[in-house]
């Protein structure tokens, strides 16, 4: 007989996650008089944030004094082809500087300009300088900050190595998580008033990628599993530059700043074929258009030896690349034996984030399930169909602060929630299940196997077979994963099998959501581009596909986006001087 | 053309352990963490190992790989021909195969009086006026990922298990960071004499060695320190003041 017995523990927010958002909610949280815990899957400061690497996107207007609010609000909206929540952009654009600055006084340290005030690298598709930098290891800096600042923060407790199985409910509200902790494999029950979704993104459900083991779409499952609404799943964005050889290394991240800086793309023939796709913009276009121009340049065998371009910085200063790119110079020259201030890099798109996830409130984070919020990657709409580089890290911070302070508002309102044993002992049978099923399918298998459907069956170019075979694996794979084990061994203690079962079920609620919102948005526009609907369609324009759980299982609809104001709309359209080639084709 | 490679890897708990052989199928550009995750996903599904990014930006997977700390995602296989050992930190209580306890060191981290601005400062924003020199020094010690390799290798915590007397490597290099910072205002120096024991620290140098971020633990970061508490605690001056007022 399986021990069900677990620990009880209640706070007034409970956060979910420990990146960027997941920290500077609960720092927001504690400061609004909350009793805040968070829970993260690693140890603190280990979180994907970070890998992040560039900068965070604000518009300080410190290296180009042009740059204001108004500017970042239109670059975020175009790269989002529109399809972002306005009110999301807004508040992002207008609150973003302040954040960075905040994050200085908590003593991030960031790379200077001449006069010593924080210097901005250009990036793809932002029209001014604006990513606040220091070298190419921001998430670091950011994430370092942060957690030197929540562990002095009164009122905040962290419980690291915890893995969320289950949101708990009472009457229709958030009220808690079942948990289980990954060291000793012994069970927690988490009481809160409020919870603050910040898991991150989906990353892994696919074969290629720059995310962590980590990010398996444990937000989103989470939600949906009680109601929460889902939002351009659709959009996932391919990040133009992966490493691409040796293979042991593929998918690693190779920061835009590279581009920032100077660095040219080139195809087999030494061409700069930006010059096709983006004459304007070339190598600091958006990166869903320069990755669909790598991945065109290798499909008409103009590719690299690896199937990849090249990027290249070697015209700069050696000294100057070691200075701003030092992790990038060395992660090539450990993991590729390649100098790069010497020789280019050989780089092919990579699965990197997330655009959509759970449908919040712009103002707050609240999502339609009552105490539940969200913020950062897990929650969709700031970044519409195509993020920008530097917004995400920017995003952490504007919208953890917002969805903490509001997490505390609500946990405050109301009383201690009490949830009924028979769901908590529901949510154990389930977490439990893969320990008595040894002989069960390994679950590394299948994590696998769905990795292959989503890495063939929904890439950069998609069709309508495609998808559907994709959704079929993926429902198949369902199937299996409810009656998955652990691989074999069946201890409860740091039991990497029994772990990697939690995180597929994840997974899949995130592959499944993907591939019935790509079916449906029969268009091309940002991240999704679709062979068999090669063009934006005006039908769409105004449309966000939101997910949802009903009883026949998993829905899709179309929700008509909230009409910008007239006055956000003369910003747009001012700076919207015309689309790419690309985009017109 | 070598094809496999034998690694042995620790597997057991705080009770004791053995060290059992697998047989890896080796890849181009094959680091040994990609070797250990190949045993978990197809011989050892329960192989406890912590990762994360799989970039040498996180500090997760630190462990030694035959007998020296390093970061197994920095750590080609090819470096180490037909066979190679796994093991876990040596310094920190093993929790399963490679996985330790690390978190004696969270511990100490709560200890460290954080950045702390002057008031005067907080209120003034063209205080925030610094030049590139002015943080390049701090930007060495905020390379630092947390691998904990340092704390590994130092004899002062792994040898004579002085965890009581000495924060380690780490956390010299983590105050050395707030207390060269342009706008921090406290004074630690009696914390790094007393609490944090830096006179434990006889200087080999082995922390600087095992840096995955090449951070100068000792040259840069301790023995500044070290020079900044002689100055209060042994500058001749002070001395006698401090015996005329008696104390």
């Amino acid at each position: 007989m399986a021990d069900v017995s677990y620990e009880t523990v209640d706070t007034d927010v409970l956060v979910i996650g420990a990146g960027g958002a997941g920290m500077r909610g609960a720092i927001a949280a504690a400061s609004a008089g909350a009793r805040v815990l968070v829970v993260c899957k690693s140890l603190l400061g280990k979180a994907h944030t970070v890998m992040a690497e560039g900068g965070m996107a604000a518009a300080l207007g410190n290296v180009a004094s042009l740059d204001n609010w108004e500017a970042h609000f239109a670059d975020t909206m175009k790269g989002g082809k529109l399809i972002n929540s306005w009110r999301m952009a807004q508040i992002h654009a207008q609150e973003a500087p302040e954040r960075v600055v905040e994050l200085e006084r908590w003593g991030a340290v960031f790379d200077r300009t001449r006069d010593g005030w924080i210097h901005q690298r250009p990036f793809g598709a932002h029209t001014y300088p604006r990513l606040a930098h220091i070298g190419d290891r921001t998430g670091l800096e950011l994430i370092r900050s942060l957690q030197d600042k929540l562990v002095h923060t009164d009122g905040v407790e962290v419980h690291m190595e915890v893995t969320v199985t289950r949101l708990l409910t009472s009457e229709g509200r958030a009220a808690g998580a079942l948990a289980y902790r990954r060291a000793d494999g012994k069970l927690v029950v988490y009481t809160a008033p409020a919870v603050l979704l910040a898991t991150g993104g989906a990353g892994r459900i696919y074969r290629v990628t720059s995310n962590s083991w980590e990010c398996t779409g444990d937000g989103p499952a989470l939600g949906y599993e009680i109601g929460a609404e889902l939002q351009d799943c659709e959009m996932v964005q391919f990040h133009p530059t992966g490493m691409v050889w040796p293979p042991g290394v593929r998918g690693i991240l190779v920061t835009e700043g590279v581009r920032g800086e100077g660095g040219l793309l080139r195809n087999k023939d030494g061409e700069r074929f930006m010059e096709r796709y983006d004459p304007d913009r070339m190598e600091l276009s958006s990166r869903d258009v320069v990755a669909r121009a790598i991945n065109a340049e290798v499909i008409a065998g103009r590719g690299t030896p690896h199937g990849g371009a090249y990027l290249d910085i070697t015209h700069k200063n050696p000294d100057y690349i070691r200075r701003k790119l030092p992790s990038m110079y060395e992660q090539f020259l450990k993991l590729a034996k390649v100098d790069i201030t010497r020789e280019p890099m050989e780089v092919a798109p990579t699965i990197h984030y997330f655009m959509g996830g759970v449908r919040v409130q712009a103002e707050t984070g609240a999502t339609n399930v009552p105490g539940l919020f969200a913020a950062g990657e897990v929650a969709s709409g700031l970044h519409g169909a195509n993020r920008l580089g530097g917004n995400s890290l920017s995003d952490l911070l504007v919208f953890g602060k917002r969805a903490g302070q509001a997490a505390a508002g609500c946990a405050a309102d109301g009383p201690m929630p009490e949830v009924e044993p028979a769901q908590i002992d529901q949510a154990i049978e389930t977490l439990l299940s893969p320990l008595s099923r040894p002989h069960g399918e390994s679950p590394y298998k299948l994590q696998g196997e769905l990795q292959d459907a989503c890495t063939t069956y929904a890439p950069i170019i998609r069709d309508e077979a495609g998808l559907k075979t994709g959704l079929d694996i993926v429902l198949e794979l369902m199937q299996r994963a409810e009656l998955c084990g652990t691989g074999g061994p069946t201890g409860r203690a740091f039991n990497p099998g029994w772990h990697t079962a939690q995180d597929l079920r994840s997974m899949l609620v995130s592959a499944e959501a993907l591939f019935r919102s790509a079916l449906e948005r029969k268009e091309s526009r940002g991240a999704h581009a679709r062979s068999d609907y090669p063009k934006l369609d005006p039908r769409f324009a105004q449309v966000n596909l939101v997910v949802a759980r009903s009883e026949g299982g998993m829905s899709v609809r179309a929700v008509e986006n909230e009409a910008i104001p007239y006055d956000l709309t003369e910003i747009i359209s001012q700076s919207f001087q015309r689309y790419t080639p690309e985009e017109m084709s | 053309m070598i094809n496999n490679v034998d690694v042995r890897v620790f597997r057991g708990d705080a009770s004791g352990g053995e060290m059992v052989t697998y047989q890896v199928p080796i890849r181009e550009g094959m680091v040994v963490l990609d070797a250990v995750l190949w045993i978990q996903a197809n011989v050892a599904p329960d192989l406890a190992v912590r990762w994360n990014c799989k970039a040498a930006k996180c500090g997760s997977c630190s462990a030694e790989i035959d007998g020296f700390p390093r970061l197994m995602c920095k750590s080609p296989v090819a470096d180490y021909g037909t066979e190679l050992t796994v093991r876990p930190m040596r310094t920190f209580p093993v929790i399963r195969d490679l996985v330790t306890d690390v978190s004696w060191n969270y511990e100490v981290n709560k200890r460290i009086p954080g950045f702390t601005p002057s008031e005067a400062d907080m209120s003034d924003p063209e205080a925030w006026c610094m030049q590139q020199e002015d943080v390049d020094r701090v930007i060495e010690f905020r390379k630092c990922i947390e691998c904990f390799l340092c704390q590994d290798v130092c004899h002062v915590l792994s040898n004579h298990d002085r965890k009581d007397a000495f924060y380690g490597p780490r956390f010299m290099i983590r105050i050395a960071g707030l207390e060269m910072h342009p706008k921090d205002s406290l004074d630690r120096r009696s914390l790094v004499e007393g609490e944090a024991g830096i006179g434990m620290c006889n200087v080999t140098k082995c922390c600087t060695e095992v840096c995955p971020e090449h951070i100068k633990i000792t040259d840069n970061g301790i023995i500044p320190l070290k020079e900044r508490m002689d100055d209060v605690y042994f500058d001749p001056i002070r001395w006698a003041a401090r015996k005329l007022r008696g104390r």
